[in-house]
């Protein structure tokens, strides 16, 4: 059977959208690549969407415009959309669609990956357990991000999601002593835009140099001003390379993806152009398993070196996160950090809003054999009192301070301190000072409002330092 | 076999063209990998032969016009034998065992290995059997002390019945092995083998349902003594993310009082999934002495697997809780979640053009969710047994909105409803469960059981409980505009009360290894330690002592923590804080 490198001309019938529908002359199979390829000489990738016993329903991933029925030539490559990755992927710049766009020479082939990647096995997977330490209080010591998870930050239009990701990636390591020679692979950054602007492109690319990291970062963008159905493939690319490094080269990958919400509007314009039905807010209903195929590519496998850990940000509409977008997202990533735009308001960086904040897997990571004993306790009394503080608050805004209790006007200032003291920081902080900073905050609450501490915790950290 | 040859296909939805027979809801094998796939429409030809649709449960990438389609000649089926406990499978029951060549999962059927059982016979020749009766015996291979692990029985296929004219040896065989010939009056012999084929869509039969039983002990003093489930029972948990409810349905699943728990992972994650399976094989059933994971069978259809494998896996997970309550067990299923089943319905229906409903789904959403949970009862087996299979099933409804469809029409068939609450999870207060807006059904049936079981107050207490959370819920309104300080002493010593009950007996360490289950014995001495503490409180407010005076009283701190400071092993030191109690108050 004849399949691959065969190329059709002239064998169009119709074009609709982004859809071309030609004569099935030769034997292909769904869902295998296509090169379209019009008058104007420009190629444009796309992909097997429908088969019958005359026709092809070719949908292509990038803009139609200039095709015609005449002149038009598909090239089919009798395979998946797949990616030619090797070992000099790092340090390089690629476009959406997995194309070197630095000018350097093309990329040495090692392997050859499909982009929708494969299912990973959940009794092959490791369960993911490896404290990462990222230098931010918030993170470390309330909402721990352990290797292997995907830990997406909900931001908001303006707000330093950016700068709070590339320090995360920057800082992110493993505590002293807990290194072992299983632990020690190499580490890379995989940094994706989806749909981003220039300057933000700039950013990180700047930022990653400034700081020497550029070396060890594969970066994938796709403008704002990129097709949107090649928004759809970006995150794809970028997966299946950092899927190269961390499980064919053996890598801890850190994956940095912005800005899903520009994803899911892209999904959201092709499904419309498909003539689906649309679900909520017009997104397609299956966003949710479309997205799930994104996020489940995190994680790490039984008897291999790599792991591969997501940091996807996205900006939720008007700062809603009931909106479709953070809502299925929060319903597939492991947890969420969320940023606050009044804590931003008040000069507070990083202004990650602790209540909304969650991180599923942090109990397999800290505690006794990983961080300290007492972590879990402190993040829980931490968390316990805040959220009595922030309900305090609620009430002194209507009836005044006078109206409130001694314990209560106490609950009050811990609020304010937490916020001051815990949640902004000037630099990076190691987990000890963290830690010790929520000792610190936590001494100054009576003992009846500690119900989250044993008696030995409070002899140790409340009585004990003065 | 029949057979069709694909003219037309679009992602997982394919048209045939055949001569031979096919049937609605068959299964049937796509292309040279044999994918797996079923009937969802026949329509004939003008010329001759029919058109077949087929919805394909696997990816469908490679697939085109003129690639075989195979009928297997009987409806979507798994296998229903010895070697489902200690398990994990996908959505169409085929194990995800494997080495490093299976790291990631390929369409497409897989080779199984044999495995062998060492079997017992329970009958003779010439013994009349009937459907659902057992005619052997499987002790699974556990070579460990303490004890045993659970026994399996060999059933005859419900459809089927006759005389023995032919029984196996005791020994060991593999699981397909011939080891039972039956004879019908008319002749007609069925061979039978420890495992037998079932159609997940339908349900299997019973002798007689019964009213539901006692209470499906969760070791979770919010639901126990709160809102308890009785086995056989039915109950929901609907929460937005983050709120606990995957943590909430593996808690249960480790310490209920089943025999058997099938957990159905229907599109959620793929580490959890990881978790479950490092964590259970190392904690220990505290009835049996065995590892968790010898009573568990583990189904994980991840939200990255086919779409239309999640829509079959809820059916397949309730199908083999049936297969047990029909060996005379007690099986608890928990389905996390329930909204990504719905979805994958709402998917397939959407992919076959048919007319969408409320939000998107298909019309007929509300009567799959009630067949589903329909199939929760307490029942005499076909071989006269008492069995139960009880339902738990999580909700993810869509920005934590419970007006929508799947949340409203879940409601409507549970008796059972745990709404978890955002605000508690962001306290890190778990079990997130709200006790105002959550309710149970079940909780008047079961209020006997507890009479029985060392308290007669049970209910009395559980409505004080309640009355006063609703009436603390009142009261912090009313504060929003007095200021706490203008409430009465009574008012006040009531929001004291309430906040007792919530972090000394609502608040379950699900990590903590002395809270994490709670015995009956030791949720009703804390049951009662709290309603003592009412009467003594209100009655030292009514002598005049101040809602203060209380606050600071040492032992508050103690009975905010007893949950967590007194083991199962010694309650006798509740006695002591009574004690204390009584003394403090004098």
């Amino acid at each position: 059977m004849i399949t691959a490198n065969l190329s059709l001309t002239d064998a169009t019938t119709r074009i609709d959208g982004p859809l071309l529908f030609a004569h099935r002359r030769v034997d292909v199979g769904l869902n295998e690549a296509v090169e379209v390829t019009g008058s104007d000489g420009h190629p444009r990738l796309g992909r097997i969407a429908a088969l019958d016993d005359e026709l092809m329903t070719v949908e292509i991933l990038e803009s139609t415009s200039g095709l015609g029925l005449r002149g038009t030539r598909i090239r089919f490559f009798g395979e998946p959309i797949s990616f030619s990755l090797g070992p000099g992927i790092l340090g390089r710049v690629f476009d959406g669609v997995g194309r070197v766009i630095d000018g350097g020479p093309p990329i040495a082939t090692r392997s050859r990956m499909p982009v929708d990647g494969a299912v990973l096995n959940p009794i092959r997977r490791k369960k993911p357990e490896d404290f990462i330490e990222t230098g931010v209080s918030t993170i470390d010591v309330l909402n721990s991000l352990v290797r292997g998870q995907k830990l997406p930050i909900f931001s908001g239009g303006g707000l330093p999601h950016n700068r709070l990701a590339i320090e995360i990636a920057l800082h992110a390591r493993l505590r002293a002593g807990q290194e072992t020679t299983e632990t020690q692979s190499p580490f890379a950054i995989v940094f994706a835009g989806i749909g981003v602007p220039f300057e933000t492109a700039e950013f990180f690319r700047r930022s990653l140099e400034e700081s020497g990291a550029l070396g060890r970062t594969a970066l994938f963008l796709n403008l704002a001003s990129d097709s949107s159905t090649q928004r759809l493939l970006a995150p794809r690319f970028a997966l299946t390379a950092a899927e190269y490094l961390a499980f064919v080269e053996g890598r801890h990958v850190l994956v940095i993806i912005t800005d899903f919400t520009n994803y899911c509007e892209a999904l959201r314009e092709v499904s419309a152009s498909h003539g689906e039905i649309p679900g909520r807010k017009g997104y397609p209903g299956y966003m949710y398993s479309d997205l799930a195929t994104l996020y489940e590519r995190a994680g790490s496998l039984q008897g291999k070196p790599g792991t591969l850990t997501q940091l996807p940000i996205l900006t939720m509409p008007s700062d809603d996160i009931s909106h479709p977008i953070p809502d299925l997202t929060g319903y597939i990533t492991e947890g969420q950090i969320t940023l606050n735009r009044s804590l931003d308001r008040e000069g507070i960086y990083p202004p990650v809003g602790v209540l909304p904040s969650l991180s599923r897997l942090m109990k397999d990571g800290i505690g006794p054999g990983f961080t300290h004993p007492d972590h879990p306790a402190l993040a829980n009394q931490l968390y316990a009192s805040y959220a009595r503080a922030t309900q305090v608050r609620l009430l002194a805004n209507v009836v005044g301070s006078d109206g409130l209790t001694p314990d209560d006007r106490r609950m009050l200032t811990f609020g304010q301190q937490f916020e001051q003291r815990f949640i902004r920081q000037e630099k990076a902080r190691s987990l000890e000072e963290s830690m010790n900073e929520g000792w610190s905050l936590l001494r100054q609450l009576p003992i009846g409002e500690l119900s989250r501490l044993n008696d030995q915790q409070i002899d140790t950290y409340i009585h004990g330092s003065d | 076999m029949s057979t069709a040859t694909i003219h037309w296909i679009s992602g997982p939805v394919l048209r045939a063209v055949s001569n031979d027979t096919f049937h609605i809801r068959e299964a049937v094998w796509v292309g040279s990998k044999g994918l797996l796939g079923e009937v969802v429409r026949l329509k004939a030809l003008p010329e001759s032969g029919q058109e077949l649709t087929v919805q394909v449960f696997e990816d469908t990438t490679g697939l085109r016009p003129g690639d075989p389609v195979q009928g297997q000649g009987a409806a979507l089926s798994v296998r229903l034998g010895p070697g489902l406990l200690g398990q994990i499978f996908d959505g169409l029951l085929r194990p995800l065992t494997g080495g490093e060549e299976r790291n990631f999962l390929a369409p497409g059927q897989q080779p199984q290995s044999d495995q062998h059982f060492p079997f017992q016979p329970l009958v003779e020749t010439g013994r009349i059997l009937k459907g659902g009766e057992p005619f052997g015996l499987i002790r699974a291979a556990t070579d460990t002390p303490p004890r045993d692990g659970l026994e399996q029985q060999c059933l005859v296929p419900p459809t089927l019945q006759g005389e023995v004219v032919s029984i196996a040896e005791a020994g060991l065989y593999s699981d397909r092995a011939p080891l039972c010939t039956l004879q019908e009056s008319d002749g007609r012999q069925h061979t039978l083998a420890m495992s037998h084929s079932w159609p997940v869509r339908t349900p299997r039969p019973v002798a007689e349902r019964l009213t539901i039983g006692p209470p499906l002990l969760t070791g979770q003093r919010i639901l126990d003594c709160l809102f308890p489930v009785a086995r056989g029972g039915k109950a929901t948990v609907p929460g937005g993310f983050g709120t606990g409810k995957t943590v909430l349905l593996e808690t249960i699943a480790k310490w209920c009082n089943a025999d058997v728990i099938i957990y159905l992972g229907c599109g959620e994650r793929g580490n959890e999934m990881a978790g479950v399976l490092d964590e259970f094989p190392h904690l220990e059933d505290p009835r049996s002495g065995r590892p968790l994971m010898e009573r568990m069978v583990v189904i994980a259809n991840t939200s990255n697997m086919p779409v239309a494998a999640r829509e079959a896996s809820i059916y397949t997970g309730v199908t083999v809780a049936e297969y047990f309550r029909d060996q005379g067990l007690h099986v608890a299923l928990m389905a996390d979640s329930t909204s990504r089943w719905a979805e994958a319905l709402r998917e397939v229906s959407g992919r076959l053009g048919e007319l969408p409903g409320e939000g998107g789904y298909p019309a007929y959403l509300s009567t799959r969710l009630a067949d589903f949970y329909e199939r929760a009862a307490r029942v005499q087996t076909l071989s006269g047994k008492g069995g139960s299979v009880t339902l738990i099933g999580a909700v993810s409804p869509p920005s934590s909105d419970f007006s929508e469809p799947v949340t409203t029409h879940t409601k409507r068939y549970v008796r059972n409803f745990w709404a978890l609450d955002r605000k508690r999870a962001h306290a890190r207060f778990y079990p997130a469960i709200d006790p105002l807006t959550s309710y149970s059904e079940d909780a008047s049936v079961l209020a006997s059981w507890w009479h029985a079981r060392g308290n007669p107050n049970w209910a009395a207490q559980r409505r004080r409980f309640l009355t006063v959370l609703e009436e603390q819920a009142r009261l912090e309104r009313m504060a929003m505009i007095l200021g706490k300080d203008a409430l009465p002493p009574q008012q006040q010593l009531v929001l004291l009360v309430a906040g007792l009950i919530n972090e000394g007996f609502l608040r379950q360490s699900a990590f903590s290894s002395k809270d994490r289950a709670a015995s009956p014995q030791k949720q009703n001495r804390m049951m009662a330690i709290l309603d003592r503490f009412m009467d003594l409180a209100e009655q030292a407010v009514a002598n005049g002592m101040s809602i203060e005076q209380i606050q600071t009283l040492p032992l508050l701190r103690r009975v905010q923590r007893m949950g967590e400071e007194i083991g199962e092993e010694e309650l006798e030191l509740f006695t002591q804080l009574e004690e204390g109690m009584e003394k403090a108050f004098r």
